[in-house]
């Protein structure tokens, strides 16, 4: 813990905390939405409904659907959940920098302490 | 030019590019042994993640396995993938804001326990060494049917390859050689693959040509798909319907455990989230993570559409034929016992899935012992049956019946005809993708050995100058150690690799994820738990493979559980203890807690590194 007596500082201490929680909480909901998607295209259509699935085709080729998700939808989706990932996260990351360096830049404290 | 010709020419070529690549990149320093100094650009690090994840089961078997299994093939399709997108977004940014050199590390950190530290050790050896052996057997067989020399002077060149550029350039060699041999082993894969794309249905895209109309003998579209095609023969021959979802073992539960388990084992393979380690910064980590599995996609959306060409080459190009009509593929691969025909007598080949069956492939048979049973069946043949032993029920018996798979993505070039130069393009990605698996996984046995036994156990006050030998001198006896594995297989090699996901899905992934999502779980809970559910996958993997134990079928799945699949049970067992023990105990110190708040800050990379020099921190 600081030990530095002045108020200002655990204060900002605090509001830094406050920051990471935050970010945090938006990680989480960032990943629980993506692995969400990854669990309903991988899990669900890949395996748990391929057989009725397969009923149906791609439309305009061959591949009957719950085949194409286990072998080339799926992976695509994965693909894409990645990329997704990384230009969220890395945008929040972002955000969360800017908020960083407001606090560290000396704002009152009260007001990035007071939500 | 003779394929021999060709194979040596590209072989060679590879190979000295990486050595030169080694000498370019040697480094003096741990840092740069152990995580290449931190400075390896996003794209590059996805390669290098790319082909250090590829290895010659992705690259060799994986395709002979879609091939044999049809849909459920895709559970190692989306079971690696899968497991990749977990790794990416649960514990790549978080090890890598960690920082240190590896994952026993983190997990001895994290829970501030040598124990801990010494579990995760020996399950990071264990799951590399299995791994590896593979890697050496797949050498092996590419030196042993393209260049025709012995399998065990084609590891000893392999094992000396590796053994210069890994204990040359550390870390840094392998990720530069691994960004090189990406190039060689995807560029060996599409090739092919496009080719026999364009000849069966005239798309370029193997991914469209998988889902397209067959080219009717005069280059017209005809009107079925090669889909439909293949259901129908695959069908007539007695196999289950290659599309059909469901079949036989492979029903509903076992597909969802297996693929579950191996996305599981796969976010905690110890070599490829070392791969994260190498980067600048979290923003690079993330960006290393898409452009490793965009480059794996390349290469796992392809290798269905391989599959399934090799499927139909295969039945069509011998099904029905007689010994003078036998294609020279089939000759050429007859030498490697990977396919044999054991005839009934009829001369004509029959390949079924029915008790007519005449194919079949060697396994992990002695080759002497092999070859008696061969002439003992033609003895078998020319006498009528008055002397020697039909050898077809034996091999079915033994489940010996089909070729081998691995014959599926080197052979099918051959089956398909295309030019020498291609088939041996083939032969250098197959020890590219091979080569450049062995050397992540000799890295992370090297790092657990140097860094986590002897340094942070073992003698804490180690020199710099003390730990970067022990690291080369590890490396060293590791390279001569998987060698060894190449010559002398041990038989059980996909079983055993069962076992590394199965262990690595109980034991890696649970603590790694409470250790960065759980601020509360603190070092008893996670031992127990780790020990408990490693024990338990163990126990089972081990009583039904080697045992012969019964599946267990908990009352409620009729074809019991797969091994493969049983981490999934491991990894709950390991999730409900943890979570069940730890509000009885203690919770974690106040540094572990700053700690685990480090890892989830995104900012100041570096600086985080610094925690264990600043015990007063």
């Amino acid at each position: 813990m600081s030990s530095d007596p002045r108020i200002t500082a655990t204060d900002r201490h605090e509001a830094e905390h406050a920051c990471l929680r935050r970010y945090w909480r938006t990680n989480l909901a960032v990943v629980a939405v993506l692995l969400a998607i990854w669990a309903f295209v991988g899990l669900g259509c890949g395996v748990l409904l391929a057989d009725r699935l397969n009923e149906f085709r791609l439309p305009g080729t061959g591949y009957p659907l719950g085949f194409w998700f286990a072998q080339q939808g799926s992976i695509a989706t994965f693909v894409l959940i990645v990329l997704a990932y990384c230009l969220i996260m890395n945008r929040v990351d972002r955000r969360h920098h800017d908020e960083l360096a407001r606090l560290r830049a000396g704002t009152p404290a009260s007001e990035s302490s007071s939500r | 030019m003779t394929l021999q010709g060709w194979t040596f020419l590209f072989v060679g070529l590879t190979f000295g590019l990486y050595l030169a690549i080694a000498w370019w990149s040697r480094v003096r320093d741990t840092g740069g042994f152990y995580v290449a100094g931190r400075g390896v650009p996003a794209a590059a690090n996805g390669m290098a993640t790319a082909s250090d994840w590829m290895s010659a089961a992705s690259f060799i078997s994986m395709a002979g396995l879609i091939a044999t299994m049809g849909y459920a093939g895709g559970v190692y399709l989306m079971g690696w993938t899968g497991g990749y997108v977990l790794l990416a977004l649960l514990l790549a940014p978080a090890l890598r804001k960690f920082g240190h050199f590896t994952v026993p590390d983190f997990v001895g950190d994290r829970y501030e326990s040598n124990l801990a530290r010494l579990v995760a050790v020996v399950c990071a050896l264990f799951v590399s060494f299995t791994y590896v052996a593979g890697q050496m057997r797949g050498v092996g067989v590419v030196f042993s049917r393209f260049l025709e020399v012995d399998i065990d002077v084609g590891v000893g060149i392999g094992v000396a390859i590796v053994f210069v550029y890994a204990t040359l350039g550390g870390m840094k060699g392998i990720t530069w050689t691994q960004v090189a041999q990406y190039w060689v082993l995807i560029t060996a894969f599409l090739i092919p693959a496009i080719a026999i794309s364009i000849r069966l249905t005239g798309e370029p895209l193997p991914q469209l040509g998988l889902g397209a109309e067959l080219l009717a003998a005069d280059g017209t579209a005809s009107g079925v798909f090669l889909l439909d095609k293949l259901d129908s023969i695959t069908q007539e021959l007695g196999f289950s319907r290659y599309t059909e979802a469901f079949t036989g073992p492979w029903d509903r539960t076992n597909v969802l455990l297996v693929a579950l388990a191996l996305m599981l084992g796969t976010a905690g393979l110890p070599h490829v989230i070392v791969r994260f380690y190498t980067v600048k910064n979290v923003k690079a980590a993330r960006w290393s993570g898409f452009w490793a599995i965009l480059f794996i996609a390349l290469l796992y959306l392809t290798a269905p559409a391989t599959a399934a060409f090799a499927r139909t080459f295969m039945i069509e190009s011998l099904n029905g034929r007689t010994a003078e009509q036998l294609p020279s593929w089939y000759e050429n691969w007859s030498k490697t016992g990977l396919i044999a025909w054991v005839d009934d007598g009829d001369g004509v080949i029959r390949y079924s899935a029915g008790e007519d069956n005449e194919i079949f492939r060697m396994g992990t048979m002695n080759p002497a012992e092999f070859a008696e049973r061969i002439a003992s069946h033609q003895r078998w043949i020319d006498t009528r049956g008055a002397e020697g032993v039909d050898a077809r029920i034996g091999l079915r018996d033994q489940g010996l019946s089909g070729p081998d798979r691995d014959i599926i993505v080197l052979a099918t070039p051959e089956m398909a005809e295309l030019a020498n130069w291609i088939v041996a393009l083939v032969a250098a990605g197959g020890l590219a993708a091979a080569l450049s698996t062995a050397s992540g996984l000799l890295l992370v046995v090297s790092s657990s050995v140097a860094h986590d036994l002897y340094y942070r156990v073992l003698k804490p006050e180690a020199t710099e100058a003390q730990r970067l030998r022990i690291g080369r001198g590890t490396i060293g006896v590791a390279v001569v150690v998987a060698g060894l594995f190449g010559i002398y297989p041990p038989g059980y090699v996909s079983q055993v690799v069962a076992f590394a996901f199965g262990l690595a899905a109980s034991s890696f992934f649970p603590v790694l994820v409470l250790g960065i999502f759980s601020k509360r779980v603190g070092t008893l809970p996670a031992v127990c738990g780790m020990v408990a559910g490693l024990g338990f996958t163990a126990f089972y993997i081990v009583g039904t493979v080697f045992f012969g134990m019964e599946r267990w079928t908990f009352g409620l799945f009729p074809n019991g559980i797969n091994p493969q699949g049983i981490g999934v049970f491991g990894a709950a067992l390991n999730f409900a203890i943890t979570l069940g023990l730890t509000p009885l105990c203690r919770p974690p110190s106040e540094s572990v807690r700053r700690l685990v708040d480090a890892v989830r800050e995104p900012e100041g990379a570096g600086a985080a590194v610094a925690i264990e020099t600043a015990p007063d921190h």
